[in-house]
């Protein structure tokens, strides 16, 4: 029961702080050093690893696509698989997981610290309201970057299933064939379906991130709990939400 | 004490804006089923230096954070100025300064952007301006050399100089400082009470301390109350705390080291 409420009293704090941070969009533009400065830790630092697990899911994807399809004679279908797969399913959600592990444990540590050692209370005293400084920044960088993200998720993703399908001995695809099944099989609406999930889950992400960080209470040691508590709870979150805005989207 | 004039003379524009009051009536709270202040009653005057003191876990810096709207009562009031302090528009009428126990600076930024933080965030003035206001409050209290520090390099005497700068650049008209001279030495201690009492004396902000420190209520204290088990057991001059007539005041005040019967036995049995 204990739990339970636990569970409500988050997603109900949640909700109030995706709309607390809503009504400070306005000064956005005075903020505009930190949206900068996030956009490059969610954008920027995230680039990197992003791109090296894109190009080995969609090789790996390729890969297996292969093995599986050469006993049918369907491997021609692998571009369309791969580009589907990374677009549709893949690209958004390895993308939310890279911005939990990365970046919203950051911002959890950061903001669970501020708030252990009374930097939050003295922002308060300031009246100057936590929210506006800490969260809004974070969530319109997310908003801009995680799309971004996904993108380029994709094209290294396609790109990589293109290297493996050549140079397989038993795939032994073209470029300009496997990109040719690509394009075939798939429709603006994959792509853009892709992006609205990927800006979903990076709102999540990021909104959970903030609000179990400015609401740790404690010392160090609430403070790692909190970051391991942002990290499953945005993970689980991706799934469940993967679930419901595919569902929605179809 | 001097009588204060009721007006904050602006250190740094030189303009006047009035000191205020802080009442507080019937105040009770509780964390779960444990009661940590129990129906507060007092009121601090306009321009005045209050002295609250009290064994650790009276209830001091609980009651100080309701005075700056941290907490929410459980029962009873807590009004600065006569607005409730627990409402978010309190803060944006009147300019409360706290200077917490531990500094709170912001530890990723500079001393100079803690104290830059508030009139950048309020747009009070442009960056020359607020350079201005910034080095003037570093210079009251000898810290010019350490604008580029990072709190992480300062001292704990330092530390709370650089909370007491960021307070006085938010021109406060109530200052709160929550135990100032803890974990200092006896004559940086005895620093920080002297500047207490000359930013009071200078720029008459109304001014609440929490502190244990009996040196720093005698000396500049206008008035003191002593918090024992969330009660208000003492509310009056420092002079009348020369010779309390309650026995747990007196001890409290002016404790006796007894190596026969010490009190951790007492407390055991």
């Amino acid at each position: 029961m204990r739990q339970l409420n636990n569970i409500l009293e988050g997603f109900g704090s949640t909700i109030l702080l995706l709309f607390r941070s809503i009504g400070y969009l306005p000064s956005l533009p005075r903020q505009f050093g930190r949206f900068v400065e996030q956009c490059y830790l969610i954008g920027y630092t995230t680039l990197p690893i992003v791109a090296i697990l894109s190009f080995f899911i969609g090789s790996v994807l390729a890969l297996q696509a292969g093995y599986s399809m050469q006993n049918f004679g369907a491997k021609q279908f692998i571009g369309s698989l791969v580009g589907l797969s990374m677009a549709r399913e893949l690209g958004p959600v390895m993308v939310a997981i890279l911005l939990a592990g990365r970046v919203g444990s950051a911002i959890t540590a950061e903001l669970a610290s501020m708030k252990v050692y009374q930097e939050i209370d003295a922002l308060v005293t300031m009246n100057i309201p936590p929210v506006r400084m800490l969260v809004m920044p974070r969530l319109a960088a997310a908003v801009v970057m995680v799309p971004v993200l996904a993108i380029i998720a994709n094209l290294v993703g396609w790109f990589g299933g293109a290297i493996v399908s050549k140079y397989t001995n038993f795939i032994s695809i073209d470029p300009p064939a496997y990109f040719a099944a690509l394009r075939r099989f798939m429709e603006f609406k994959d792509v853009a379906n892709g992006l609205i999930k990927a800006e979903v889950f990076g709102l999540g992400v990021v909104l959970v991130c903030c609000n179990i960080g400015l609401n740790t209470r404690g010392g160090p040691r609430e403070i790692g709990a909190s970051v391991t508590r942002a990290v499953v709870t945005s993970l689980i979150l991706i799934l469940v939400l993967d679930y419901f805005v595919t569902k929605a989207l179809m | 004490m001097a009588t204060a004039p009721d007006v904050t003379r602006n250190p740094f524009t030189q303009t006047e804006s009035p000191a205020v009051g802080v009442t507080i009536e019937n105040l009770s709270k509780s964390f779960g089923t444990f009661e940590v202040l129990k129906d507060i009653s007092f009121a601090v005057k306009p321009g005045e230096i209050f002295v609250l003191m009290g064994p650790s876990g009276s209830g001091k810096s609980v009651l100080l954070k309701h005075i700056v709207g941290l907490e929410m009562p459980t029962a009873g009031k807590v009004t600065v100025d006569r607005r409730d302090a627990a409402a978010e528009e309190t803060r944006e009428h009147v300019r409360m300064a706290l200077v917490f126990q531990a500094g709170a600076l912001f530890n990723s930024i500079s001393v100079y952007d803690n104290l830059a933080l508030y009139p950048r965030e309020h747009r009070i003035g442009n960056e020359a301006s607020i350079r201005e206001k910034v080095m003037h409050a570093l210079q009251i209290l000898s810290l010019e050399n350490a604008a580029q520090k990072f709190p992480s390099e300062l001292s704990g005497g330092m530390k709370k100089r650089v909370a007491i700068a960021r307070a006085l650049v938010m021109e406060p008209q109530l200052m709160l400082y929550d135990e100032p001279t803890s974990e200092l030495d006896p004559v940086m201690g005895a620093t920080i009470s002297e500047i207490i009492a000359t930013l009071k004396d200078q720029y008459h902000v109304t001014t609440i301390v929490v502190s244990h420190d009996r040196d720093l209520a005698l000396n500049i204290a206008d008035r003191v109350g002593i918090l024992m088990g969330g009660r208000l057991v003492f509310l009056g001059p420092p002079s009348e705390l020369h010779e309390p007539k309650d026995p747990k005041v007196a001890d409290f005040l002016h404790p006796k080291i007894d190596l026969q019967n010490p009190r951790f036995k007492q407390l055991e049995t």
